[in-house]
């Protein structure tokens, strides 16, 4: 359902009988009803817009006063330390940390996600393929809370083993190097994010997967291709754009995250060597402001974190404008 | 559907004791029965194939009945515990068994009926005007935002809730400046489902209406909105069931408190996950551990109970054609 992942990839799309929705050039016709009516409708929508806007407006504005007393570079630093008179803060351990926890989470759910919408439609036998959906979606339906909860008491203590392991055969290698940190790893994190995202990944592409024309794929096994040869050269070509935008859709679900990451969260001591290992501590740009919320007490150190919160604004908007941008050539593809 | 995925029906045509050659190549189960095959590469491939996707759903269902079974298994007892649907957890430490949720069930249900009620309004005006009268620039444009603010971190608008309401205005937090920022979270869901369900709405009906001379907002509520109904209120109910889970504007706007309190403006509010998060420092006692888990399985069954009702109602009331 496109409600899981907020976007709907046929906005344009005409109705199920292949003809537009009526419309009106303008919202008003003159009469008193249309204009009240469509003025309300017009204005709704402008507030949507305004509401975006605002939100850049108010955290760039109350970011770069606290961003002009910053002592330390805001993007090189590993130091957070706003308050007092010499406030110094930089987001390096923030960005390394949401953004590689991200990436393995993406490196996980993709293919699993992927796969997971090819068995819906492809590979299920038919009386499965809504049940087993449902499923899938349930675990979109579960509050991200409980992730934290469920990550930090039951799946922990079996990851534990795991990176022990890990660690153990691979810790030569810098980004496997053992830290002594054990729960709330980058690793750990990603993988607990990987669950989160799995059901984004997985609706979305099977929505573009069920949509692939009846006439490839009849055409590929008419050619002799077995069911793998057909899904290679049909159907996964014809979803690319739909199965990238739902990844990028699915990293800016990862990258954002809060309340599970932040009860994960291992966090660093102050001074802590850099490491690249991906068995190291960290928060990441949520889980810090999340961790630190009773501690907005002057503009300034409120100012620090909301600079942090705009990064992830930013960083978001990226990755959901390219997700935006791929479903948009995609329509225009096939119209 | 079948047909077109079903490349097995020729082989049940093959008479028994006769051989039978396809013309082109082989299917992929005649090849596996035969080694010199030189498609038997390509049956494997295809038998990988369908093994990996199936293991991959498999895989999938796994932390679904972990957490599900996890929740279940070690929260339901608190369920029915005498206190859990009618007291709070006033006076009530980490260490002490039980208390009730009643005061953050409220709480939730307050504040996300409240958030309901500002967001559904925009939310389905926004649509009617993407739908119904969006065109060019601004239907775009807001298209674009609405996108953008769906994938908009919850963490960040609460920030911007706590940039305008608590330094801007200088009011303090309260669970109303959570509910607003739970309204950024939930226009974008609203938006997209009403935007689907009125795009089902066949044409006819509104060509209907015109004929007839009916005006167009006339037209759009009582036809298109009417016809449209069911469909939009499961969009509702997914959207607040979405909301309901979110913690961090809670974390960021709203104070937890043990106490029932029904004043959104003013003070602390009692939510269920904020009520998780209360005990999280001390999850390694069996009495906070017990707690977090009955309120989690409190949460979900609330979440899970919009679903239902939300899936019934569109399985019953969707546009006919």
């Amino acid at each position: 359902m496109s409600t899981v992942t907020g976007v709907s990839a046929a906005d344009q799309t005409p109705g199920p009988d292949r003809r537009r929705p009526l419309q009106s050039d303008t919202a008003s016709t003159g009469r008193i009803g249309d204009r009240l009516f469509g003025g309300a409708a017009t204005v709704s929508g402008i507030l949507v817009i305004v509401l975006v806007t605002l939100i850049a407006i108010f955290l760039i504005v109350q970011a770069v006063p606290a961003l002009m007393d910053n002592s330390a570079n805001f993007f090189t630093s590993r130091v957070w330390a706003p308050g007092g008179e010499q406030p110094a803060f930089g987001i390096l351990e923030f960005l390394w940390t949401t953004v590689t926890a991200s990436t393995i989470a993406m490196v996980l759910s993709v293919p699993v996600g992927v796969a997971v919408a090819l068995f819906l439609t492809q590979y299920a036998p038919s009386w499965m393929r809504r049940p087993a959906a449902g499923l899938v979606d349930l675990l979109a339906a579960v509050p991200s809370i409980v992730y934290g909860l469920w990550g930090l008491i039951a799946f922990a203590p079996v990851f534990k083993p795991v990176q022990s392991f890990i660690e153990d055969k691979l810790g030569w290698f810098p980004l496997f190097a053992p830290t002594g940190i054990s729960g709330g790893t980058i690793c750990f994190i990603g993988v607990v994010l990987a669950i989160m995202v799995l059901p984004i990944v997985t609706a979305l592409s099977r929505e573009v997967f069920d949509q692939t024309p009846t006439a490839h794929k009849e055409g590929a096994l008419a050619l002799g291709a077995t069911q793998w040869e057909m899904i290679r050269t049909a159907v996964l070509p014809f979803g690319r754009p739909g199965v990238i935008s739902a990844s990028m859709l699915a990293l800016g679900r990862a990258l954002g995250e809060t309340i599970a990451v932040t009860f994960l969260v291992s966090a660093l001591a102050d001074g802590n060597p850099w490491s690249w290992s991906l068995f190291n501590g960290g928060e990441t740009f949520a889980s810090k402001i999340a961790n630190n919320a009773s501690e907005f007490s002057n503009p300034n150190k409120t100012g620090a974190y909301i600079a942090a919160g705009l990064v992830l604004f930013v960083l978001t908007f990226v990755v959901n404008s390219i997700a935006r941008v791929v479903i948009e050539r995609r329509k225009a593809f096939t119209e | 559907m079948s047909t077109a995925t079903d490349r097995r029906a020729p082989d049940d045509q093959v008479v028994p004791g006769e051989t039978f050659t396809p013309p082109g190549g082989r299917s992929g189960r005649d090849a596996l029965s035969e080694m010199s095959n030189p498609h038997r590469a390509r049956a494997v491939k295809d038998v990988v194939a369908r093994v990996v996707m199936w293991a991959a759903f498999a895989l999938a269902m796994v932390p679904l009945v972990w957490i599900l079974g996890t929740v279940v298994a070690k929260g339901f007892h608190m369920l029915t515990t005498a206190t859990w649907w009618t007291g709070n957890q006033r006076n009530i430490n980490s260490d002490d068994f039980g208390g009730g949720a009643r005061h953050a069930i409220e709480g939730t249900l307050q504040m996300v009926g409240f958030t309901a009620l500002i967001a559904v309004p925009i939310g389905i005006l926004t649509a009617v005007y993407l739908v119904e009268y969006g065109r060019g620039r601004l239907a775009k444009a807001i298209s674009f935002t609405v996108d953008i603010l769906s994938g908009v971190p919850s963490i960040v608008a609460a920030l911007f809730i706590y940039a305008v309401w608590v330094t801007a205005f200088g009011f303090s937090r309260s669970g109303f400046a959570a509910a607003l920022a739970l309204v950024l979270l939930m226009i974008p869901v609203i938006v997209r489902s009403t935007e689907e369900m009125l795009k089902l709405v066949p044409n006819e009906l509104r060509e209907a209406a015109y004929a007839l001379g009916v005006p167009k907002w006339a037209t759009v509520v009582k036809i298109v909105l009417r016809t449209a109904f069911s469909g939009i209120v499961t969009g509702v109910l997914l959207g607040i069931a979405r909301v309901m889970g979110e913690t961090a504007p809670l974390l960021i706007l709203a104070p937890y408190t043990k106490n029932f309190q029904r004043d959104l403006f003013n003070g602390n509010f009692p939510t269920l996950p904020m009520m998780i998060n209360q005990d999280r420092g001390d999850f390694a006692l069996a009495t906070a551990a017990e707690r977090m888990w009955g309120a989690a399985l409190t949460l979900i069954l609330l979440v899970l109970l919009l679903n239902v009702i939300g899936r019934v109602i569109a399985h019953f009331g969707a546009v006919k054609k």
